[in-house]
């Protein structure tokens, strides 16, 4: 077995054991905790896939970003205690039921295919910054600034919402 | 020369979404729905990482400098600024929420039914 099997094997394994722990975990806080593995073991997978500026920027943005605000969120409303109000037993069941479904209807309409992803000598420079940089500040530098947009936006959006409203003045 | 079949990618972002999909099902808590559909997004970029790897390698057989594969790179780094983005603005509303309800439980959540 190459060292390349063991790795994919042992990055999936734990990615979906951490997968589920982050459904199955009482505290929103472990959950969080479990989340933030999950997305450590898909970054080692795009390095297995030779995309080296997409596992950094999942580590960074994901891992870093994205995960310290749903902390801070979770802090912030002071919700890390076991004593979350459950779905009855009936629509839990009903759920796994419906999502083990989907996956076995995926799985039978995707196995037939033939595809290989293997490793040559030589090859992997594709997913390094110089490669990707070309092409998204030459072909792709609309739906860049497009983003940027978007992020002003979701900035203003946020702070919006966010902001406490001004309680009518009793007198 | 390493070799893993594309189907095991397939079947391992199929089952991490369905596990995105039964969080999103069983929990009632707002933000742990909201980690379930982060795990869905994320299962989906890796099958483009995949398919992009697959055709990378399929075309560099019969070209070295090629640069098929590249695009599905940029289009998994764009789903992740729309992820962020939207993050921040869901995020955003559930504090709103929780101003409002002081709960984040979904069950409280179904006045538009009335």
């Amino acid at each position: 077995m190459h060292i390349t099997e063991i790795l994919f094997w042992f990055l999936t394994s734990l990615s979906l054991f951490s997968a589920l722990m982050v459904v199955f975990s009482s505290n929103p806080v472990y959950s969080v905790l479990w989340l933030i593995l999950v997305f450590f073991t898909i970054s080692g997978h795009y390095i297995l896939m030779n995309a080296q500026f997409l596992a950094i920027v999942n580590m960074i943005v994901y891992a870093g970003a994205i995960m310290v605000l749903f902390l801070f969120v979770i802090m912030f409303m002071n919700m890390n205690k076991e004593s979350e109000p459950q779905k009855s037993n009936w629509l839990r069941l009903a759920a796994a039921v419906s999502g083990g479904s989907l996956m076995l209807i995926l799985v039978a309409a995707l196995k037939d295919n033939g595809g290989f992803i293997n490793s040559l000598r030589g090859e992997g420079n594709i997913g390094l910054i110089k490669n990707l940089g070309k092409v998204l500040f030459t072909q792709y530098v609309v739906p860049f600034e497009i983003s940027s947009i978007l992020f002003l936006s979701a900035m203003v959006g946020a702070v919006v919402l966010a902001k406490k409203e001004k309680s009518p003045v009793v007198s | 020369m390493p070799v893993i079949p594309v189907n095991y990618y397939i079947f391992f972002s199929v089952a991490l979404f369905s596990i995105g999909i039964v969080g999103v099902l069983t929990r009632r808590n707002a933000i742990i729905i909201f980690m379930c559909i982060e795990l869905m997004l994320n299962a989906v970029n890796i099958l483009l990482v995949a398919f992009s790897k697959m055709h990378h390698v399929n075309a560099y057989v019969l070209d070295r400098a090629t640069t098929v594969g590249t695009e599905a790179q940029l289009f998994v780094f764009f789903i992740m600024v729309v992820a962020a983005a939207e993050v921040t603005v869901g995020l955003a509303i559930i504090v709103m929420l929780f101003r409002n309800i002081h709960s984040v439980d979904i069950n409280f959540l179904n006045r538009l039914k009335h």
